[in-house]
């Protein structure tokens, strides 16, 4: 009985009970928590090192109470969106042309590969000599750390469609141009929202670094500050609301994939 | 009006990895109009390559391809294809599907959804109007396919393998369904298979290719009254033909595999 139980919650991709799946999600959190409470509460760890569960949520009612939470968040929300979104709208196009337009791919390619290698961070010192510390850096360094990988990933999704689309396309009387709008840009949909998806965590890695080594707002910067001020509660603060926002964005990208394109979630 | 020409064609590949490919060598056919023509051969004998020739998708190394006395030179909606892999448009409905050939030509919106749904009853897929390809069988897919094609209205079919990937009944119950519709629409029909039942059954004729380079070996008039019903399988005109085309098929194929047929006189023997 516990041998078929085992077998059948290991057998791959075999789907498990809507219940079950929920039960297993909340008791491993569940449990994290309670190891977090054990160790603090316990007196296992000093609170200089690891902060106990009410001092982080003191720490996150007197940051909300005084405004600067929600003023670092509003920052680093319009930096990592404008950065992402100016990103996106040009590497979207751009990647799916290099996948499928030879002409496009021996244009861009060399200086894509070797911009995509190149660590964004090592760029950060250049970016403040040139623009600063302000939003304009935040922004340059989130475009520059998703920009590249963003075209390759998409390039990579295009070159990927299946060529019987397009043959097929043809023989049903599809001009060229036809083909790209009508076959090749619904092909690739599915795989772009997957990259967009991916890019947007690696985004708030570049921003987050960025606000650490020079800012004067933003949750990097709050998380700098906090430490400064041997405050680990509110550095805590900050961790915990930025996993959730890219929680949060992550739901966005997961609902709007059922929303737009159907086709990918219906059985 | 659907004849098709095929004069003196021969196709090479270069690539760098395996040198230069001929992969059809002078090969020429006449398909009169309205005829079901059926081409079998050795794996990797160019028939593809071939259909893709009269297709359009590709040009040839020389000679050419005319359907109605023109010359072939780009796809058009005059050639409609149907492949082994189905080729749905995943992010369309099976109506969607169906509307794709008359949208891109301009139909207007009514008349366009009027002929899909005509064509999806003809294959049988009513009701399934709104499904998208992923919820629909190998068999239902492929014959979406063939109602895309149909609702077209092309004067000449060209099929690739289309029933290679299907269970034996369901490829049965397509092929009836096929004659059915080619009985009625009357189209010139080009089909590859490697089913030499499937290819007797369906063809009028039965072009045979030798191993590549690709060429015509032999021509098989099948002579079968139509409408067949599939228990002319095991009539004696059927059964000669077919150990015909089973005995050119087996020399080309053991070819392509660089194997020479058994000595009979030392068959058993281990050297
Ligand atoms: N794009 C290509 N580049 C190089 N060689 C090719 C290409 N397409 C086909 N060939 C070669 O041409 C020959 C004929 O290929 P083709 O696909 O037409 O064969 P086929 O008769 O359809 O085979 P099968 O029955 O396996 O589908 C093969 O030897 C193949 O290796
Ligand atoms: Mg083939």
């Amino acid at each position: 009985m516990a041998a078929n139980l085992l077998e059948r919650l290991f057998t791959p991709k075999r789907p498990i009970a809507r219940n079950l799946e929920i039960g297993i999600g909340v008791t491993v959190a569940t449990s994290l928590f309670a190891a977090w409470c054990i160790v603090t509460y316990g007196g296992l760890v000093k609170a200089s090192f690891l902060p106990a569960p009410d001092a982080v949520g003191d720490a996150f009612v007197a940051t909300l109470a005084d405004g600067s939470l929600l003023k670092h968040v509003r920052v680093s929300l319009l930096e990592i969106y404008t950065g992402f979104v100016l990103s996106s709208v040009i590497a979207v196009p751009l990647g799916i042309f290099m996948g499928s337009f030879r002409v496009v791919a021996a244009a861009i390619e060399p200086v894509v590969n070797f911009m995509r290698y190149l660590p964004v961070t090592a760029l950060i010192p250049l970016l403040i000599l040139w623009i600063g510390i302000g939003f304009e850096e935040k922004v340059a360094v989130v475009f520059l750390g998703v920009f590249f990988q963003q075209i390759v990933l998409i390039a990579d999704v295009s070159a990927q469609v299946n060529d019987d689309l397009f043959k097929v396309s043809y023989t049903l009387g599809a001009s060229r141009r036809q083909v790209v709008t009508r076959v090749l840009l619904p092909a690739t949909m599915p795989g772009v929202l997957d990259t967009l998806r991916i890019t947007m965590g690696w985004a708030w890695t570049f921003l987050i670094v960025a606000e650490l080594v020079a800012a004067s707002s933003g949750l990097g910067y709050m998380i700098l500050q906090a430490m400064r001020g041997l405050h680990p509660a509110t550095i805590f603060v900050g961790i915990f609301v930025i996993g959730f926002l890219g929680l949060a964005t992550d739901l966005v990208f997961k609902y709007a994939k059922a929303l737009l394109l159907p086709w990918t979630t219906v059985r | 009006m659907g004849r098709v020409s095929i004069e003196e064609v021969s196709l090479e590949f270069r690539t760098r990895r395996t040198g230069t490919i001929v992969a059809l060598d002078s090969l020429s056919m006449e398909i009169p109009d309205k005829q079901f023509a059926v081409i079998v051969g050795p794996s990797g004998c160019g028939k593809s390559s071939l259909l893709t020739l009269v297709a359009g998708l590709n040009d040839a190394s020389s000679g050419c391809c005319r359907v109605d006395g023109r010359v072939v030179n780009g796809p058009g909606a005059d050639r409609g294809m149907v492949f082994q892999s189905y080729s749905l448009f995943p992010w369309l409905t099976v109506r969607k599907n169906v509307e794709f050939g008359l949208a891109v030509g301009g139909l207007p919106a009514p008349e366009r959804t009027e002929r899909a749904l005509r064509h999806i009853e003809a294959v049988g897929l009513s009701g399934f109007e709104d499904a998208y390809p992923v919820q629909l069988s190998g068999g239902m897919q492929q014959r979406v396919a063939i109602a895309r094609v149909l609702a077209n209205d092309p004067e000449v079919l060209l099929m690739d393998e289309p029933f290679g990937a299907l269970d034996s009944q369901t490829r049965s119950i397509m092929q009836e369904l096929l004659l059915g519709i080619w009985e009625r629409e009357q189209k010139t029909v080009l089909f590859v298979t490697h089913d030499i039942d499937e290819a007797l059954y369906l063809g009028d004729v039965v072009y045979i290719m030798s191993a590549r380079p690709g060429r015509i070996i032999d021509t098989i008039e099948v002579g079968l009254a139509r409408p067949r019903r599939y228990d002319i399988v095991t009539s004696e005109r059927f059964v000669g033909h077919k150990r015909r085309v089973m005995a050119s098929l087996h020399s080309e194929v053991q070819k392509t595999m660089n194997l020479t047929p058994p000595d009979p006189g030392e068959s058993g023997s281990t050297s």
